[in-house]
């Protein structure tokens, strides 16, 4: 490998500084009263303690998953701090209140807290460790109907909505992480969209995780009622630690009658360093509920971070002629493990979905489509197209496919399409014989291969997402 | 012969390279003038196109010894974008897939980098397709070609007419076709042929490494070389090639 491709391959993770703020956290470890504690501290509702206890009590009986394709140590869950908050003394009143400390941080980030250096028409919700610290846009939102808030305002300002709708996608209980979320979640963002409405910016939740040894639990409710739509985007960063820690999310969408959410995400937890030291463990449930009739609910996820991946965005399709879609750019390098993929459950007639996943695999890393098609006795009509293409840089990293389809209505239509390629010094040394150089060759590779998920991002993110995959791959070729 | 007078392209000096430690060329010489064609015959092994890639700088292969000059340039001390910028081309032998890289994507990238290091400027995408109108024609492509992945599911002779296209785009001072006529039909290696003999100019080159007499039917070269254990160890005139057909090679390699 040339000099110059070694040095790319050596790029630092930008994001892997550590905010010096002084924190208030809740003693490492997990028990009915850290739960209590939690909520007591939140000054929780009777009912929201309840759903956290029983959803404790239901994780005590369950294993940790181990169909995965991915290895690691075993979790110790009494070693992980469940709360931890900038220590703040009093309820913020204005985005100048903010610490200036924290405040730095998102602009070293990109995400400036001020709405008026914002990105036009991006409002903002900004969780650091386990709360939300502030929400742009709120008032502008308040005036069409729309609730966007963090999830811990919510449930004081609308505990009715919250109650009717939390745990209605994701039971508490549906899977391992997601009932170890549902009994120590801390915040998140929630969004409302009522009757009839076009939310008129997008709606952006940014993510960090800064206290070391600290897990992040954070849930997500998004409701788009009848005929309304909204465009979400997630992004993710966290420091540098040589240890791993635990990012356990639960994201449910709840789409009613014509009703539409596109969701985006741009993962770029820190992966570890190339020896495989250190990184956030993503084990993330987010599923969508179409359940109402012609609903849509699309996920597009860019997933670059992270040590281990392990993440399937689904979506419910209830209502009939409701639409799933899943487009999903994936890479791994070094010694990252992704397994990754969706869930498409047709129950409604004359429902459709749409999976188009890319996986791009370099260094030594794993990476796994892991997909699931069912259609349902009743979903007369349904119909399902898939596309998984996989990416190999270099001769020493794993792709693998894991689709799954289970048909129980002999009308559905189903397609399932996959490649693998692969991505070497010959080709590298063909765009260099014609005159392009590495940087610009692995963009164009990249750009081709991700552009019908790509096309799908707000074009901010395909901006970022684009530079951030180019970052992350250069000097793996060679 | 013909050219003695006009600009020295390429003037390679007791080359000698290696791959994994092998020892491939031991001496090359070899001068390129402008508005010459040379052939480079020889078996197997012989090192053509070994020659070829250290021409070019494919990261695989060492230089040990010798030295080479491009265009008034130290070839070997420039990295290999920076040689294809200096107007060196290679054709492959075997062109690689670039999936989800469109044709005139790449192509465009490609001829606009080169507009930069002329200081022209670049072509939109408009006007490029204009141009790339034109390029076509030189090898009969079909323009449903520009818009696919680079030779994704090309057969063997439309991998190698892309080849020529890719030139005649970048318009190269020197251009090194490394077995372009391998794989082709008759009808294939006509199409190729043309194209590369509409190319031609006073002031470029054009090295061929060919195992056959067949390709110089069509592009009929001033020399011909003959290598042999990584040495040139005969040069002579397009009739040489056609001895070569005859004879085969064993005289030579008893010579050398």
């Amino acid at each position: 490998m040339s000099t110059a491709l070694q040095n790319l391959v050596n790029q630092p993770y930008k994001h892997g500084f550590v905010t010096d703020i002084e924190t208030e956290a809740v003693p490492k470890g997990l028990s009915e009263d850290v739960i209590r504690l939690i909520s007591k501290k939140k000054n929780e509702p009777e009912w929201l303690l309840e759903f956290r206890l029983s959803a404790y009590r239901h994780w005590l009986t369950m294993e940790e998953p181990s169909w995965a394709n991915v290895s690691y140590p075993k979790i110790d869950f009494q070693d992980i701090i469940y709360f931890a908050q900038p220590k703040s003394k009093k309820q913020l009143a204005s985005m100048d209140e903010v610490d200036p400390e924290l405040r730095r941080t998102f602009e070293k980030l990109g995400v400036p807290l001020h709405e008026q250096k914002l990105m036009t028409g991006v409002a903002v919700d900004v969780i650091f460790d386990s709360v939300s610290v502030t929400t742009t846009y709120k008032a502008k939102l308040a005036e069409v109907g729309i609730i966007f808030c963090s999830f811990s305002e919510a449930v004081h300002q609308y505990p009715e909505l919250v109650r009717q709708y939390l745990g209605s996608v994701v039971p508490s209980g549906d899977n391992f992480y997601a009932a170890l979320n549902s009994a120590v979640f801390t915040d998140g963002s929630f969004c409302f969209i009522p009757k009839g409405t076009k939310c008129p910016m997008d709606l952006s939740t940014y993510f960090r995780i800064n206290t070391e040894g600290s897990g992040q639990f954070e849930r997500t409710l998004i409701i788009a009622e009848e005929g309304a739509s909204v465009c979400y985007l997630e992004g993710c960063t966290a420091p540098q630690f040589d240890t791993n820690q635990l990012h356990a999310a639960v994201v449910e969408l709840v789409a009613l009658d014509n009703a539409d959410i596109k969701y985006s995400t741009v993962q770029n937890w820190y992966a570890g360093d190339e020896n495989g030291k250190g990184g956030i463990f993503n084990f993330v449930t987010k599923r969508g509920l179409c359940k109402g009739v012609n609903s849509k609910i699309s996920w597009t996820q860019v997933e670059t971070g992270s040590a281990i991946t392990w993440k399937y965005p689904s979506c419910v399709l209830l209502g009939d002629n409701s639409i799933g879609e899943f487009y999903s750019v994936a890479l791994t390098n070094h010694l990252q493990q992704a397994d990754t993929g969706t869930k498409m459950i047709h129950v409604g007639k004359n429902t459709r979905s749409k999976i188009i996943s890319k996986g791009i695999s370099a260094g030594r890393s794993s990476n796994c489509y892991r997909g699931q098609v069912k259609v349902g006795s009743r979903a007369t009509g349904a119909r399902n197209y898939s596309q998984c293409d996989s990416m190999l840089i270099g001769d020493r990293c794993e792709a693998s496919t894991f689709p799954t389809i289970d048909v129980q209505n002999t009308s559905a239509t189903i397609e399932h399409e996959a490649s693998t390629s692969k991505i070497g010094e010959d080709q590298m040394f063909f765009f260099a014989q014609r005159g392009i150089d590495s940087e610009e060759a692995i963009s164009m590779i990249i750009n081709g291969f991700c552009k019908d998920v790509f096309v799908h991002l707000p074009m901010e993110f395909a901006v970022e997402a684009t530079k951030l995959l180019g970052l992350k791959l250069e000097g793996s070729v060679g | 012969m013909i050219n003695q007078g006009s600009k020295v392209l390429l003037d390679v000096k007791n080359l000698k390279a290696s791959v994994d430690g092998v020892e491939i060329l031991k001496g090359v010489d070899l001068t390129v003038h402008a508005g010459e064609v040379h052939a480079i015959m020889g078996v197997n092994g012989s090192g053509k196109s070994t020659f070829s890639k250290v021409l070019a700088g494919h990261p695989d292969y060492s230089v040990t010894g010798g030295s080479a000059s491009f265009a008034g340039k130290e070839l070997f001390a420039l990295e290999p974008e920076e040689r294809a910028r200096a107007g060196l081309f290679l054709a492959f032998q075997y062109p690689v897939e670039i999936p989800g890289v469109s044709n005139s994507a790449l192509l465009r990238m490609a001829y606009n980098t080169l507009q930069n290091e002329r200081g022209l400027e670049e072509l939109d995408p408009l006007e490029f397709e204009d141009l790339m109108q034109e390029k076509i024609k030189v090898v009969e492509m079909d323009p449903s070609f520009l818009g696919r992945s680079v030779n994704e599911g090309f057969s063997g002779g439309e991998k190698k007419r892309n080849e020529i296209l890719q030139m005649a785009v970048l318009e190269p001072k020197l251009a090194i076709l490394d077995e372009t006529d391998s794989g082709l039909d008759i009808d294939a290696l006509r199409i190729v042929a043309n194209g590369v003999n509409s190319l031609l100019t006073p002031d470029n080159a054009v090295v061929m490494v060919t195992h056959y007499q067949r390709l110089l039917n069509y592009i009929v070269p001033d020399y011909v070389h003959v290598m042999s254990g990584g040495r040139i160890v005969k040069t002579g005139g397009k009739e040489l090639a056609l001895e070569l057909e005859e004879r085969g090679y064993d005289w030579l390699r008893a010579a050398a």
